[in-house]
């Protein structure tokens, strides 16, 4: 299967402290690939380091997309190649209107476009498309619709942050529903969580403890660290790079 | 002619076709065209360069469709005066929807003195949008008294968001009896080296008066903007909020003044301001999904002044 992003030694750090740490991650085209680990692992970082947020630039090691280096790009040309980004925390966005951002995202920005993604993620246009994507909606609501622009703009490589957070049981349906949609499309998904049943709709994942990955692999052996509290290592949820180094040796 | 120019730029085809609909268009100090509806009085005078307003809504009457007033210039260089005298009596219900038009602009100053009163239990709703010329040269200089009788409620909005701004200072006072309701409501977008002055001011007088000041800015390039909201709260268990957003890009700058006076310990006033480049989260998100950097901004800035 090809390839589709691959960091390799990926390592930032912040203030003299390694939050990625030779990273090696490899994601290939068109599966859905878990990275999961315990809270202050390097998850977050490392959807933001993909994506080329501000303050997440200045790494060392690469990142290849379809086999081109985009450490030098910035998040506009990163999107232009394909990739985006799900926030764990979608931003509100104070008088703009839901069809406004699906339809500024969207690649076909015709209506009918804008009210299927809004419906994917089961969100009904009629009641929703005036209304603005600010602190009216719940976080929820504002997950969902965060989901629905990155269905308008069919990308090829989401990278989704904890997107089960903020979601009622019954929401959790439209998450799954739209991450499964993306898949059909073709999409490559990230789905950065540390939910065994996020971990459940991945074929692939990687455990990341400590800014490094410690084990890959499918994720029905992957998903037995959740047993054990994601901790494979004895070193608990600071684990020394020396040692892990050592160990992966 | 000069109608059909301040018709068109101030979209209002439809209005004028519309016997139920009452209106008033003037250009410059002449009065081109009105229409009156049942419940309403309409007392327009041409003075020295400019026009006088009178308008009384009776008693208990509910206008259904809002009043248009068109404020334009279809010359390049003028000076427009207009005095407004709105009263809305006791239990009537009114809006108006004011479309000052000034689409060839070069060298013109609007100036409106206003004063209104809004009687026992009447509601009057005030929508004035501006649409200016994009070459700047407009000074714009309304000036607004208020009084709110028991009960009475207010909403006004002043919009600014097409064109060039030119200069505008913006000065309204609301005095607001017992049980009454304020809504003031500022949205102007600046560029190039415009200058924003916006006074509003709320006097709480009272009892369980209610009053809210909001103001949205944008400022670009070498733009200026002066945000000053003031609440005074002397009535007993009255209420206010100040909330002042502006945004800030390039070389432009922004101050925020709000101002909170509370002379009542049952009285409660709250504030928010905040200047600065637009949201790095809502920035980063929209780039995210393609958006270039300046499409990401113009979008978050047309959603604030929205």
């Amino acid at each position: 299967m090809d390839i589709l992003l691959k960091t390799e030694n990926l390592t930032l750090s912040f203030n003299g402290k390694n939050i990625l740490y030779k990273l090696n991650l490899v994601i290939k085209k068109g599966i859905i690939h878990a990275i999961i680990g315990p809270n202050g692992a390097g998850k977050s970082t490392l959807a933001s380091t993909i994506m080329g947020l501000e303050g997440f630039r200045n790494f060392e090691g690469e990142i290849y997309f379809e086999d081109k280096p985009i450490k030098n790009l910035g998040i506009y040309e990163r999107a232009s190649l394909g990739i985006t980004l799900g926030w764990q925390e979608p931003a509100r966005y104070e008088g703009l209107k839901v069809y406004q951002f699906i339809k500024a995202c969207a690649k076909n920005k015709d209506k009918n476009s804008i009210i299927e993604a809004l419906n994917i993620v089961g969100i009904d246009y009629n009641e929703y498309h005036l209304r603005a994507v600010d602190k009216s909606l719940s976080g929820g609501e504002r997950k969902k619709i965060e989901l629905a622009s990155i269905v308008a703009m069919q990308p090829k490589l989401v990278i989704l942050d904890e997107p089960d957070s903020g979601i009622d049981v019954a929401s959790l349906k439209n998450i799954f529903a739209a991450i499964k949609y993306l898949h059909e499309k073709g999409a490559t998904i990230i789905l950065i969580t540390h939910s065994l049943e996020v971990l459940k709709q991945a074929e692939y994942a990687s455990l990341l403890c400590n800014g490094t990955i410690l084990d890959e692999g499918r994720v029905s052996k992957i998903r037995k660290y959740f047993e054990g509290k994601c901790m494979p290592c004895p070193h608990k949820n600071i684990p020394l790079i020396a040692e892990i180094e050592k160990e992966f040796k | 002619m000069n109608e059909d120019i301040l018709i068109e730029a101030a979209n209002l085809k439809d209005v004028v076709h519309d016997p139920n609909v009452a209106r008033l268009i003037i250009d410059k100090d002449k009065v081109l065209s009105s229409n009156l509806v049942k419940g309403i009085e309409l007392f327009p005078e041409e003075i020295k360069d400019g026009v006088k307003v009178k308008l009384v809504v009776k008693e208990a009457e509910i206008i259904e469709k809002p009043i248009h007033l068109c404020f334009g210039i279809t010359e390049e260089s003028a000076l427009q005066n207009i005095i407004m005298d709105v009263d809305v009596k006791k239990n009537a219900s009114v809006s108006l929807l004011a479309h000052c038009v000034f689409p060839v602009a070069k060298n013109i100053t609007h100036k409106m003195d206003a004063k209104i009163h809004v009687g026992e239990n009447a509601h009057y709703s005030y929508f004035e949008r501006h649409i200016h010329s994009k070459t700047g040269g407009i000074t714009v200089l309304p000036k607004t008294n208020v009084i709110l009788e028991s009960g009475a409620r207010f909403k006004t909005e002043f919009e600014l968001i097409k064109g060039r701004v030119g200069l505008i200072d913006i000065d309204i006072q609301t005095k607001c009896k017992s049980n009454s309701i304020m809504e003031v409501t500022s949205r102007i977008n600046g560029t190039d080296n415009d200058s924003i002055i916006i006074k509003e001011t709320g006097y709480l007088e009272g009892e369980n008066s209610r009053g809210v000041l909001t103001s949205r800015v944008a400022v670009r390039d070498d733009a200026k903007a002066e945000v000053y909201n003031k609440i005074v709260a002397t009535g007993s268990h009255s209420r206010g909020h100040v909330d002042c957003k502006e945004v800030v890009q390039d070389n432009a700058q922004a101050s925020a003044t709000p101002i909170v006076e509370v002379k009542n310990p049952t009285a409660h006033v709250t504030h928010e301001a905040s200047i600065g480049s637009v949201d790095s989260k809502q920035l980063e998100t929209l780039m995210s999904r393609g958006l270039t950097e300046d499409a990401a901004v113009e979008l978050i800035i047309q959603g604030l002044l929205s």
